[in-house]
């Protein structure tokens, strides 16, 4: 066997598989915000041209991946995987996506946390050989996320302190086994289901947390690392309440996270404090944020080790309803830097 | 997984999570509603009086028109996307009104409307508006009933 | 004079209501739509219980412009009926009360849905 299985939860990937090339396509709220020049393209509206905002959402993912092949000059024919979800009933646009590549598809559903749990699942089919390049996405919108799990966009409705902001916005990374690219994941950890009985749909960070903490503290155990041998820590999603309740059960669990390494994706993609209320939400956030902050960064060298743990609410509306709480999720993998002399 | 952990667990992350979320407002909401509610009904009043001055309304047909004219305001306002914003202003001072009515009729039959004329927009009027007529109108026959026997 | 202290007990009487809406949504957690539902159940038993229309003589529109009012419009419509029609009142006379608003929201709803398409804001 090639990858090795240490500890309970982690993979060690000794092939390494390289991100090759990433892409991030976001609206124009997003646009504003302090990353936007990370992004690849801003939408001049949510419509994004088409007659439905499900259809955006579609345009906007099916663009992300097209935008990431072409950055990596890879024709969609030569790609063997396509790994991807978002938001909606039956992942609907990324399936309209799927039907439009016409590359072999799995399609995936871990909520908000999509994004790692792509890029675990495609870092495992290039690392055992089953498959590469791989595509990995993950998207979201404001408009199609509100309808199905909220309220309709003109009802007149307040929102609580702790509710978040669901990113409009599509991430695509094309996973490989080359040797160049924009960096490397060396290891993935697979997260447990952990639902501490928050059933309060208006504060996912708590409900998220509890998962946070636990990958991250098996991945601490498993892999003997700290928080000290990373140049940053990333959350996907948890936003300001779930990112203290993370940081105060790391702290019970006897883990430290300083507040200069440990950041959350969720607060950084908007600037705009109003209506935000606890930070942003949803697959896209993470997903465009690694390809628009994290990685440009990786490549460059500025930062050598990164944590990337995307966090998901798996909850339903008919679960909601029927008062069950939601269960958390959270999948981590460690980003490398790719040292030049390591080309040859 | 849940299941094996103790209660305790579940009860004290309840507690942690109450610490760390920050409150409502209760007094800043409150008064919102209030000013805001009040305005409304101000409105209500005001448009009631006048058609009863030049209208040639009695006055139970000009209350029917006040109501109607906020009805026909909020669904104009909804329409131009406006209203969401006074309510996220005003919470329940929008809400509690029969504007509030109305916008649970109007924004679910604009936002459906990609689904169709039928099954969008017309069954989804009723998403939010419905169990309030359902309620309503339900309690309403059963004290009828009521009060068909024992005419208080 | 009358009128202006009128429009004085409408604006308090109505604002009233609408703040303990506000209290009650942040609260008890009750969603706007709970709070649609419980106060229009809240007006029809008031009214069937001769306690609103007190209020309503006292602050006319400060009255029956919250969904209270509409449950006593919805109560008085049944009691009137039910006096002057006998028991088949009791289906007919709710909902002929409330007419106005139900249809008026109805068609104003249909008819915005044909005008304009909703918008995410801050866009």
């Amino acid at each position: 066997m090639k990858s090795v299985r240490i500890g309970k939860q982690t993979i060690r990937f000794l092939e390494k598989p390289v991100i090759l090339s990433s892409a991030a396509i976001v609206g124009p709220k997003e646009g504003r915000g302090p990353l936007a020049k990370g992004f690849d393209r801003i939408m001049e509206n949510a419509e994004n041209g088409q007659n439905s905002y499900e259809l955006a959402e579609h345009k906007m993912i099916l663009e992300a991946c097209h935008k990431c092949l072409e950055k990596a000059d890879v024709q969609p024919e030569t790609v063997q995987a396509f790994l991807g979800g978002d938001l909606l009933n039956q992942i609907i646009s990324t399936s309209l996506s799927a039907r439009e590549m016409k590359i072999p598809f799995l399609g995936l559903y871990g909520a908000c946390s999509t994004m790692a749990e792509s890029l675990l699942i495609g870092s495992i089919l290039c690392d055992g050989g089953y498959a590469q390049p791989v595509l990995c996405t993950a998207g979201s919108h404001y408009c199609t996320a509100e309808r199905q799990f909220r309220y309709p966009l003109e009802y007149g409705n307040q929102r609580t302190p702790a509710a978040q902001w669901t990113v409009t916005g599509a991430g695509a990374c094309l996973l490989g086994n080359k040797h160049n690219g924009l960096a490397c994941i060396t290891h993935g950890t697979m997260g447990r289901v952990i639902d501490l009985g928050i059933t309060d749909a208006n504060n996912m960070g708590a409900a998220m947390a509890p998962a946070a903490a636990d990958t991250l503290s098996e991945f601490f155990c498993d892999t003997g690392k700290t928080a000290q041998d990373f140049d940053h820590i990333f959350t996907g999603d948890l936003g300001m309440i779930g990112s203290s309740l993370l940081k105060e059960l790391m702290k019970q669990k006897g883990f430290d996270l300083p507040d200069d390494t440990y950041q959350d994706c969720g607060m950084l993609i908007f600037d705009e404090k109003d209506d935000i209320h606890a930070g942003a939400s949803g697959c896209g956030c993470s997903a465009s944020v690694l390809s628009a902050h994290i990685l440009p960064r990786l490549h460059s060298g500025e930062w050598k080790r990164v944590l990337f743990m995307a966090t998901g609410a798996l909850m339903s509306t008919t679960s909601s309803q029927q008062g069950e709480s939601i269960p958390g999720i959270a999948h981590a993998i460690l980003l490398e830097h790719i040292r030049k002399e390591d080309h040859a | 997984m849940d299941k094996n952990k103790p209660y305790s667990v579940k009860q004290a992350y309840q507690e942690l999570v109450h610490r760390f979320t920050p409150r409502s407002r209760l007094a800043q909401g409150c008064l919102r509603a209030f000013w805001v509610g009040g305005c409304i009904c101000l409105i209500g009043q005001s448009v009631t009086d006048l058609s009863h001055l030049f209208l040639d309304l009695n006055s139970s047909e000009a209350q029917t028109f006040g109501s109607v004219f906020l009805v026909f305001v909020t669904a104009l306002l909804t329409g131009i996307g406006v209203f969401d914003r006074i309510a996220r202003y005003a919470g329940a001072g929008t809400v509690v009104p029969i504007t509030g009515f109305a916008n649970a009729m109007v924004s679910p039959a604009m936002e459906f409307r990609s689904e169709g004329w039928v099954l969008g927009t017309g069954a989804k009027l009723f998403t939010i508006a419905g169990p309030v007529l359902a309620y309503g109108i339900s309690t309403s026959v059963f004290l009828g009933i009521l009060y068909y026997f024992f005419r208080w | 004079m009358d009128s202006l202290l009128l429009y004085l007990k409408v604006f308090l009487v109505g604002g009233l209501l609408c703040a303990i809406g506000e209290a009650l949504i942040l609260k008890t957690k009750l969603s706007p739509a709970r709070i649609l539902v419980l106060y229009i159940v809240a007006g029809v038993i008031l009214s069937f219980a001769g306690l609103y229309k007190p209020l309503v003589s006292f602050a006319a529109a400060g009255a029956t412009v919250p969904l209270t009012g509409f449950g006593h419009a919805l109560a008085q419509g049944t009691m009137q009926a039910v006096e002057e029609k006998g028991w088949i009142g009791i289906f007919t006379g709710g909902l002929s009360a409330t007419a106005g608003g139900i249809a008026a929201a109805v068609f104003f709803g249909l008819i915005t849905a044909m005008c304009f398409k909703p918008k995410p804001k801050d866009y």
